[in-house]
């Protein structure tokens, strides 16, 4: 599903990513935990195709296509999802009005109908109780005055809406509590299929405690240095990133 | 010709003298305020983000022809007033075949009244002078004490004449009598060059509320300079509501006068520019009485080369305590071409006031546009949600349903069509 080869991106003149090689074939779960300034979500916004940063080397494919050369929309259009870290406050723009949006434009390029106001709501709010989000945060502007949980989960109602192939989500569990840990897992789960593949960005083993992850990599210095399974992550929690990062230097 | 010499405005007057309604001593005296003074320029203080030069070179004619088909044109998109009463002007002519009078208020044309209103003074603004010296035409419409006189549409159309460009200076007057109510929905659009200069007379009695919305979509190529002047009694409230969007030179400037105790004036606005159009938005709130309230939210959305302007001057007197008074002006540039001129003004006399004021400039957002971009929502719907979330605020004042889907089309139209 997601094929990234040897890597390099930087941020005007500054090299993050330094050759980056990893593989998430369809339908599963991958972990990337590493340190703060690791680059992990500089791999999360140069795949989701944020202008600020510049390839110097590499490519992606993404489910066959040329991801590098495609605008942020078409990522998303064809099935790619970030779930931000720190969501974006779009005041005066309605929530559900701004999913609907969203949905729409990305039925439109798959070629699939167009949901009226009334489908659209129907299965935004099933999803949104699923979450258990209150009722008016679909009334509400988007991510405007949100808790941090709130905000986390309306991240999480955008991918189930937009039904993605591949979704990312950047330190998800960041601001969360135990409770909210729990939905947000249960809803990335709900999404587990032998189609939906996700790269789970963290911090912490906790989150893949409720995402048990079929492969989980250490980035350090912008490069994959250890790769291995769920156990690794909680080798890491365990013994912390310095030992393991220095064992595979 | 000395630059803004109003000369040829002063030559069609004097070939026109004859045809013109009314007191012709009045007309006069504006005549020899232009002859003396010409249009204002960039010089005079209150014009100085705001030049007339290119009036001189465009060679006005008076509009000879009726060109009451146009009026058929715009039908579609006033499907939303149907059963509405409705005055037609066309070239600042009354079109009585297309208008269709209220029964609440009473409707009089100023060709046969030639009533001028004693609000608009020539001696104090020279495009009242211009005005008051070629007005022909108008709308003289007052609604008796305590009626509700519902919604009426003023529609206002303006073409050149096969190439020519045409002046028109219609004479308006909406007079409210006490505790009367009146929604006044007015519509500017046109074709091809020419001068629209509108005057308006507004008297809102002791407790009536006219509310105003006004949509300038005029041609491209259209100057359109029009003048306000509002008189606001106790407890009366005068709304408006302006759309700017059309016209390649514009300037709407409103002097809203609280002179009775507890009255209100809300002045608010949207421009909408792109290319070279220019777009002058002036007001002047002058708080006479005590407490009075006065809003004024004015978003300015600019593209292009295109720019804004927003003057707006709040003047309390010693007599006005407990004025409550709220200016708020911002703009969102969607290219580096675009420029905004903003120059608020606070005078206050009286101790026990609460006046605010703030102006803001920015961009769009690249992290809300990379946001919605993640979404799959393309960058052209992406940047118009955020317009349209950005003009939110000026537009949701706005409760006429019919009114503000008419002004949310011309927006969505806008944004279609822009850069």
């Amino acid at each position: 599903m997601l094929q990234i080869k040897n890597l390099h991106a930087s941020i005007g003149e500054k090299p993050i990513l330094r050759g980056i090689d990893l593989t998430v074939p369809e339908g599963q779960i991958h972990a990337i935990m590493g340190p703060n300034g690791s680059g992990k979500s500089t791999l999360s916004y140069v795949l989701s195709g944020r202008a600020e940063f510049t390839v110097t080397a590499g490519e992606v494919l993404f489910d066959g296509l040329a991801l590098l050369d495609m605008p942020a929309e078409a990522r998303a259009q064809a099935g790619l999802f970030l779930a931000f870290q720190a969501p974006v406050e779009l005041p005066g723009v309605g929530n559900a009005n701004f999913l609907r949006t969203a949905v729409n434009a990305v039925r439109r390029a798959r070629g699939e109908p167009e949901l009226d106001a009334a489908q659209f709501l129907k299965a935004a709010r099933a999803e949104a109780k699923r979450l258990q989000m209150p009722d008016d945060m679909l009334k509400r502007n988007v991510n405007v005055g949100f808790s941090g949980g709130e905000k986390k989960r309306n991240e999480v109602l955008q991918m189930t809406m937009l039904r993605p192939k591949l979704a990312i989500l950047d330190e998800t569990d960041s601001g969360l509590d135990i409770d909210a840990l729990k939905i947000v897992g249960d809803g990335v789960n709900a999404l587990r299929s032998e189609k939906f593949s996700a790269l789970v960005i963290t911090h912490h083993q906790r989150l893949l405690d409720h995402i048990v992850p079929d492969a989980v990599h250490v980035l350090a210095h912008g490069r994959i240095v250890r790769s291995g399974g769920a156990d690794l992550a909680r080798a890491l929690e365990a013994q912390g990133y310095a030992q393991v990062i220095a064992e595979a230097a | 010709m000395a630059p803004n010499s109003a000369a040829g405005f002063l030559a069609r007057y004097d070939g026109l003298t004859r045809r013109l309604p009314g007191d012709m001593a009045r007309r006069q005296e504006a005549a020899d305020i232009l002859r003396s003074f010409g249009l204002p320029t960039r010089r005079d203080e209150a014009w100085k983000y705001t030049s007339l030069a290119a009036l001189d070179e465009a060679h006005f004619h008076e509009p000879l022809t009726e060109a009451s088909g146009f009026a058929a044109e715009i039908e579609p998109e006033l499907a939303g007033f149907a059963d509405l009463p409705r005055l037609v002007f066309v070239q600042g002519r009354l079109d009585s075949a297309q208008s269709r009078l209220p029964e609440t208020a009473a409707v009089h044309g100023f060709a046969q009244t030639a009533d001028f209103g004693v609000l608009a003074r020539p001696d104090r603004d020279r495009l009242v002078a211009l005005n008051t010296m070629l007005a022909e035409d108008g709308a003289i419409i007052e609604v008796p004490a305590d009626a509700d006189a519902g919604t009426l549409l003023l529609v206002s159309l303006g073409t050149d004449m096969h190439g020519t460009p045409t002046a028109f200076h219609p004479r308006h007057a909406i007079r409210l009598a006490a505790g009367a109510k009146l929604t006044l929905i007015e519509i500017f659009e046109g074709k091809g060059t020419y001068l629209h200069n509108p005057v308006t007379e507004i008297v809102v009695g002791t407790g009536a509320k006219l509310t105003h919305i006004r949509l300038q979509n005029e041609s491209m190529a259209a100057f359109h300079l029009a003048t306000l002047y509002a008189d606001i009694a106790a407890g009366a409230a005068y709304e408006a509501f302006t759309l700017s969007i059309g016209g390649q030179m514009v300037r709407t400037e409103i002097h809203a006068h609280l002179h009775g105790a507890a009255g209100h004036a809300a002045l608010n606005a949207a421009q909408l520019l792109r290319g070279t159009q220019h777009s002058d938005f002036t007001t002047v709130v002058s708080h006479d009485a005590p407490g009075c309230t006065s809003r004024q939210t004015v978003k300015h959305v600019l593209a292009g080369k295109s720019r804004g302007v927003f003057q707006g001057k709040i003047e309390v007197a010693r007599a006005a305590q407990k004025t409550d008074g709220y200016q708020m002006n911002q703009a969102l540039l969607l290219t580096p071409d675009a420029e905004i001129d903003c120059k608020p003004q606070l005078e206050i006399y009286a101790d026990d006031v609460k006046c605010s004021h703030g102006a803001t400039v920015g961009a769009l957002d690249p992290e809300q546009l990379f946001y919605m971009a993640s979404r799959g929502i393309p960058g052209e719907d992406a940047r118009a949600i955020l317009v349209r979330a950005f003009l939110a605020e000026a537009l949701d004042v706005i409760e006429n349903e019919a009114a503000r889907a008419l002004l949310d089309q011309v927006i969505e139209s806008w944004w279609r069509d822009a850069p």
